[in-house]
């Protein structure tokens, strides 16, 4: 059984349909993502991805279609059952969210008093560890006003993580990040997948990370309000035929280049 | 040939006719923005009389184009070149090329995608501001219902409320507003026991004043007044604060950590305003019944005479009744203000709107609230 639900994919999204009044902005899109894997989400402005993303986490309930996650629809799920499955998952919102009345030691023992029966001593032990892994360590008592937008987008990194979700959605986490942070955000995910096993979904239009983070992509296109490609993203690169598919992907190596010259 | 003379103009213009029907229009100097009209009402002046069948417009001699300047060109070409006359441009360098090339491509020609909003007529308004009103209405309602069901489970599992956040608003709403409440109470008094002495006095009946500000202040002013006063200092605090979240994504971000919203942010701030706002009316009525008495003093009244009379006046059912509405009104301000917080989408300017709209709506709560206890109260005491 334990086997079994190892190999099962962790989300499962059949024929969502979703959209605001009457535009459509994503029709019939399916896809899947493996535990354990870096996806990342790619497209152009407006085609629905941060959609997609409020759909998977729970925000939003689509028109159509369902969504597993962890073994449960949660497009059919009570509050109950949503609320059991949202605590397996972390999501760092592009403008980094933290509580801006809070510190950031307030920030990331939040869930953990709420959810568990840890002691206060404890709960201190497990902060300062998470810390310590986005290179953090000793910011516990700063606000989040004190830090620069690097370190805040790090700090949510590591309340998303407070719980030890089997799974982490990241929404445009290169946004406003120099080169520098973001290679250094690069080597944070790739670290928090290999160290925990933690699988990752990567919401993005950035290109420059795709080959050195990402272990398979999906394309989403405005136009054809769902997927254009997915896959490999080094196999995509030699062999994609869609236009707008090489197009991207060119344009991904010309920024790969330029980072590493 | 025509010259203009172009003194203290950035650029010159000269007109060669080259055989009958056929003119040069040289065009040199810096064509710029700041030199727009200028330039457009000397080049028609040149241009109105004499106008050619063929015009070659000349720009070997524009040292500078920026794309206002390039626009009066275009403009230049299309009002002369209707019917039969041709316009051209010639010898112009790649760079003004490439400026002119800029604006003919897409500017002027691609439609809008949505049509200019017309203002609506007075019936479509009508419509739209009664259908805004339902949607409102049935908001408000639901958010009503929430946040019931928030506080009883709340109430029911004391250890889940966040006691932190409770104190920490009891002391914002109450701490922190005792100063302007007290200070405004004090000066109504003082105000209100002022005018009615004036007219008291005529009968030598100064000292009903106490009576009077007694009864006033306790019965209706003083729970109205704090009411609206806690209104405008913390039920816009919380409607901004909820809405900057909403902005912030923070309020998804509590969601997506499996956090009731309503219950994390309503729930501390609308026990901390039940707690506070009883007991901010019985300060505004102290202070109000200490402003009526410097007046008293004033009056010839002693100090006994004033609590005396005022006691007489008050029973301890008229506290206890102002006591009961006080709580009422928190629960509309903080309600509305939380209520009016989580319906922010989108920037700044909708959580300034929320802001001001928990004030106004709670103070027309407070009001209807006030009338139905009046009459409540009128057929049951």
């Amino acid at each position: 059984m334990g086997e079994q639900l190892q190999n099962e994919p962790l989300i499962t999204v059949e024929n969502l349909t979703t959209g605001y009044d009457s535009a459509a902005i994503l029709e019939n899109v399916n896809f899947q993502v493996h535990r354990g894997e870096i996806l990342m989400v790619l497209g152009g402005s407006g085609c629905g991805k941060s959609t997609l993303l409020k759909h998977v986490i729970g925000l939003l309930k689509p028109q159509g279609g369902r969504i597993i996650v962890n073994g449960t629809d949660i497009t059919a799920a009570d509050a109950d059952a949503l609320r059991q499955v949202q605590k397996k998952i972390g999501v760092l919102f592009q403008a980094d969210a933290l509580f801006g009345s809070m510190t950031i030691f307030e920030n990331i023992s939040l869930p953990l008093y709420e959810y568990t029966d840890l002691s206060p001593q404890m709960i201190q032990r497990i902060v300062k560890m998470k810390l310590t892994l986005v290179n953090l360590a000793g910011y516990e008592n700063h606000m989040p006003e004190e830090l620069s937008g690097g370190m805040r987008k790090r700090a949510a990194i590591a309340r998303a993580m407070a719980l030890d979700p089997v799974l982490l959605f990241f929404d445009e986490p290169w946004a406003g990040l120099d080169p520098m942070l973001a290679a250094e955000l690069d080597v944070l995910i790739k670290r928090i997948n290999a160290a925990m096993g933690t699988t990752i979904v990567i919401i993005t239009q950035e290109l420059a990370s795709i080959f050195s983070v990402a272990q398979r992509v999906i394309m989403l296109d405005k136009s054809e309000r769902g997927i254009i490609a997915q896959g490999d993203p080094r196999e995509l690169r030699a062999h994609a035929t869609d236009p707008r598919v090489v197009n991207y992907f060119q344009r991904a190596v010309l920024c790969e280049n330029e980072g590493e010259k | 040939m025509t010259t203009f003379p172009a003194q203290g103009r950035e650029y010159s213009l000269r007109m060669e006719e080259l055989e009958p029907g056929h003119a040069v229009f040289f065009i040199s100097g810096r064509l710029a923005l700041k030199e727009l009209n200028n330039f457009i009402a000397d080049a028609y002046r040149i241009l109105k009389d004499k106008f050619p069948a063929r015009l070659d417009i000349n720009l070997a001699g524009i040292t500078s184009l920026d794309s206002a300047g390039a626009l009066a060109l275009l403009q230049l070409q299309e009002d002369f070149a209707s019917g039969s006359a041709s316009v051209e441009f010639h010898d112009a360098t790649t760079q003004i090329k490439g400026i002119l090339d800029l604006l003919h491509e897409r500017a002027d020609h691609t439609p809008a995608l949505v049509p200019q909003r017309k203002t609506p007529l007075i019936l479509e308004r009508i419509g739209e501001a009664s259908l805004h009103l339902r949607h409102d209405f049935v908001e408000i309602m639901s958010f009503a219902g929430e946040l019931l069901i928030a506080l009883t489970d709340s109430l029911l599992r004391p250890k889940t409320i966040r006691w932190r956040d409770v104190l920490f608003y009891t002391k914002r709403a109450g701490v922190d507003g005792l100063p302007i409440v007290g200070l405004i109470s004090l000066l109504m008094g003082l105000i209100m026991a002022f005018m009615a002495s004036l007219q008291l006095k005529l009968f030598g009946a100064n000292v009903y004043v106490a009576s009077l500000l007694a009864v006033a202040m306790v019965k209706e002013l003083g729970p109205i007044m704090t009411a609206i006063l806690v209104a405008g200092r913390s039920g816009s605090a919380f409607a901004a604060e909820i809405g900057t979240m909403i902005v912030n994504d923070e309020v998804n971000a509590l969601k997506t950590m499996g956090f009731e919203p309503t219950r994390f942010l309503a729930v501390p701030k609308v026990l901390a305003t039940i707690l506070v706002v009883p007991l901010l009316t019985i300060f505004a009525d102290v202070f109000a019944i200490l402003g009526g008495l410097l007046v008293g003093l004033g009056l010839d009244l002693t100090v006994y005479t004033y609590i005396q009379q005022t006691r007489t006046s008050i029973d301890v059912s008229d506290i206890l009744t102002s006591l009961l509405k006080s709580a009422v009104f928190a629960v509309l301000i903080a309600g509305i203000g939380c209520q009016r917080g989580f319906q922010v989408s989108g920037g700044a300017e909708s959580v300034g709107a929320s802001a001001t709209s928990a004030v106004v709506s709670a103070i027309f709560l407070i009001i209807v609230a006030d009338s139905a206890f009046a009459i409540i109260f009128h057929y049951v005491g």
